[in-house]
């Protein structure tokens, strides 16, 4: 696969990129508001973080790190390394993204294959208002919004922080329905498409009951679009759980992703970069394997 | 226009028209576009003007009350959809830009050159745009913000919209470059295309005159479905405090506004809901327009004739 080979020179292009984008800028996090007490002491700092060697050697040093899979410091938390911090929050992160696609796969296929089976039917109707709610009720709208009718009006589920399940609920939500509504309408148009096709028909002639002509014939067939789409849904599953974490105010990777912007914590933006990157080349990878065994056409 | 009834154009008119949800997205489009655009004039309100009556609830004299320093929330948000809307015009504009030129090229150069361009396409699909995006901001924050504030600071806000436009646009073109190369693809062998090359039509001229008419309707139809996507990342920028600062306000720091007021103590629903539901009705007449559009111009279905 050229693909799999893509990956390491895609991985050295985020690394070089970032670091030159981000080193080549004067002003860096050790001569704003953080500045040091003395010149000794910003040499110090400087020599500490290897900032008095020439770029070319700076940069060096950082991919050979890299290679061995260590991201740095973090310039903000001094006490803490990159790879420390994603420690941390990258179980929580992972956790929260995953319960949302199992709510956008569990209610998504689902829906819109029903909705497909019966046109006009409730199914029809709920998977065109949940479209329509994923269409035009973006995830920074729809978290405040559910913080106000659950958390606040009626008081069923607490409103932030990540603790006990009943944390978990609000911020599943609120990530998960928007993409269990794009789900539902690739499930939708995909079994509609398959339910035209001869093989149907020919299923349908030989005698086959109804429920393993669905079960057998048709949901295989349409699920093969609905993963094909799953790789470019995960890259917006992570953006937005960088809304959701940072609406709930819940301690994970994409909450400390956009702090780092905010105090200018270079290593930390570089880690996260090549984080994001590398996690959204394996989700992508493991999507286009799925696709290949589930859909023979694509293996020959 | 060419005035032959049954020419695509027209019939893609004509069925465009039949849509209704497509022609209300229209019509509010071009009323929320209006308003938004002299409604801060007409208003002898100022939507930066503070006052000391915060958080009064809607009524009479503030429509849609007043937020917490006592600024009216109606011209706030009319203000606030110029700037989403204009974020949204200009970045589409890029995107179309930068995808138009990247397909055309692609496909019509061909072999080599096509699989290069594509390959590099389809790399930049697999990257975290939204990532780039904040670190694109976020060099411009560091290095051009501080020069500009010693020559013209007054100017910082426009040139922070106008890279936050531009940085947008450059991420949002794959989809277009894509298109618009299968579509050159499918062209090019066209007995038209033929005909105009043998007579030795100059490429410039063939690209203008041959090829950029029968895209325009791709082209038209992808562009609507890009504007709301650009509204939305620069929502998405803002409401994490990465786009438009204050005292400028975009739908998406309202949004972030009306958020952070949300407490146990007191609820104060509007600062949340009247931007939040201006901005969901936004979305939802640009994508039914696209939407429209994309049904009138490839018939499928058999709805239109």
């Amino acid at each position: 696969m050229a693909r799999l080979a893509l990956i390491p020179v895609l991985l050295w292009m985020v690394a070089t990129l970032s670091f030159f984008l981000l080193r080549a800028v004067p002003g860096g996090p050790f001569d704003r508001e953080r500045a040091p007490a003395s010149r000794e002491a910003e040499a110090a700092l400087k020599a500490r973080y290897h900032w008095d060697e020439p770029l070319w050697r700076q940069y060096e040093r950082y991919l050979g790190n890299v290679i061995r899979g260590d991201l740095g410091p973090s310039l903000k938390y001094r006490d803490h390394s990159v790879n420390d911090l994603l420690g941390q929050t990258v179980p929580v992160s992972l956790s929260l993204g995953a319960m949302a696609f199992g709510v956008a796969i569990g209610l998504g296929i689902p829906l819109g294959a029903l909705a497909a089976l019966k046109r006009g039917g409730w199914a029809d109707y709920a998977a065109a208002g949940l479209t329509l709610v994923g269409v035009c009720v973006p995830v920074f709208v729809l978290g405040p919004l559910l913080v106000l009718v659950f958390g606040l009006w009626l008081g069923w589920f607490p409103v932030a922080l990540w603790g006990p399940w009943q944390n978990a609920v609000l911020p599943t939500l609120t990530l998960g329905l928007y993409f269990a509504a794009r789900v539902a309408r690739w499930m939708r148009e995909g079994m509609l498409e398959v339910l035209r096709s001869p093989h149907v028909q020919t299923a349908r002639a030989k005698g086959l009951s109804e429920t393993a002509v669905i079960l057998r014939h048709v949901v295989p067939v349409a699920l093969v679009p609905v993963i094909s789409y799953t790789g470019p849904m995960l890259a917006d599953l992570l953006t937005g759980s960088f809304v959701v974490e940072n609406v709930f105010q819940i301690p994970g990777t994409g909450a400390f992703f956009i702090n780092s912007f905010f105090s200018r914590d270079y290593t930390m933006m570089m880690g996260m970069v090549l984080f994001y990157s590398v996690l959204l080349q394996v989700l992508n990878l493991m999507s286009d394997l799925l696709l290949r065994w589930v859909d023979p056409r694509i293996r020959s | 226009m060419n005035t032959d009834p049954s020419s695509p154009g027209r019939l893609a008119l004509r069925r465009f028209l039949r849509n209704h949800m497509a022609v209300s997205g229209v019509v509010f489009l071009l009323l929320i576009a209006a308003v938004s655009v002299l409604g801060p004039g007409v208003l002898a309100t100022d939507p930066n003007q503070r006052s000391d009556s915060p958080f009064v609830p809607p009524g009479a004299s503030h429509w849609m009350g007043t937020d917490i320093h006592g600024r009216d929330l109606f011209s706030r948000v009319l203000v606030g959809t110029r700037i989403s809307l204009l974020v949204g015009a200009v970045g589409a504009g890029v995107s179309v830009l930068i995808g138009v030129t990247w397909g055309l090229v692609s496909g019509w150069r061909g072999g080599r050159t096509d699989a290069w361009m594509m390959r590099l396409v389809d790399v930049l699909y697999a990257l975290p745009t939204v990532v780039w995006v904040m670190l694109t901001l976020t060099i411009f924050e560091t290095r051009c913000v501080g020069w500009l504030s010693e020559r013209w600071p007054a100017s910082i806000p426009a040139f922070r919209l106008a890279a936050m436009m531009v940085s947008l646009g450059s991420v949002s073109w794959l989809t277009m470059a894509r298109i618009v190369r299968a579509q050159v693809l499918s062209l090019r062998e066209r007995p038209f295309i033929l005909a105009a090359q043998s007579i030795g039509v100059p490429p410039v001229r063939l690209m203008l005159r041959h090829f950029l008419p029968n895209l325009a309707g791709v082209v038209i139809v992808y562009l609507t479905l890009t504007v709301p996507a650009v509204v939305l990342y620069e929502s998405f920028l803002s409401f994490l405090g990465l786009g438009v600062r204050p005292p400028q306000a975009s739908l998406g720091t309202l949004i972030a506004d009306g958020a952070s007021q949300l407490n146990p103590v007191r609820v104060r629903w509007w600062l949340l809901v009247f931007p939040a539901g201006l901005m969901a009705l936004l979305l939802a007449a640009l994508n039914g327009v696209g939407e429209g559009l994309r049904s009138a111009f490839e018939p499928r279905d058999g709805n239109g004739n």
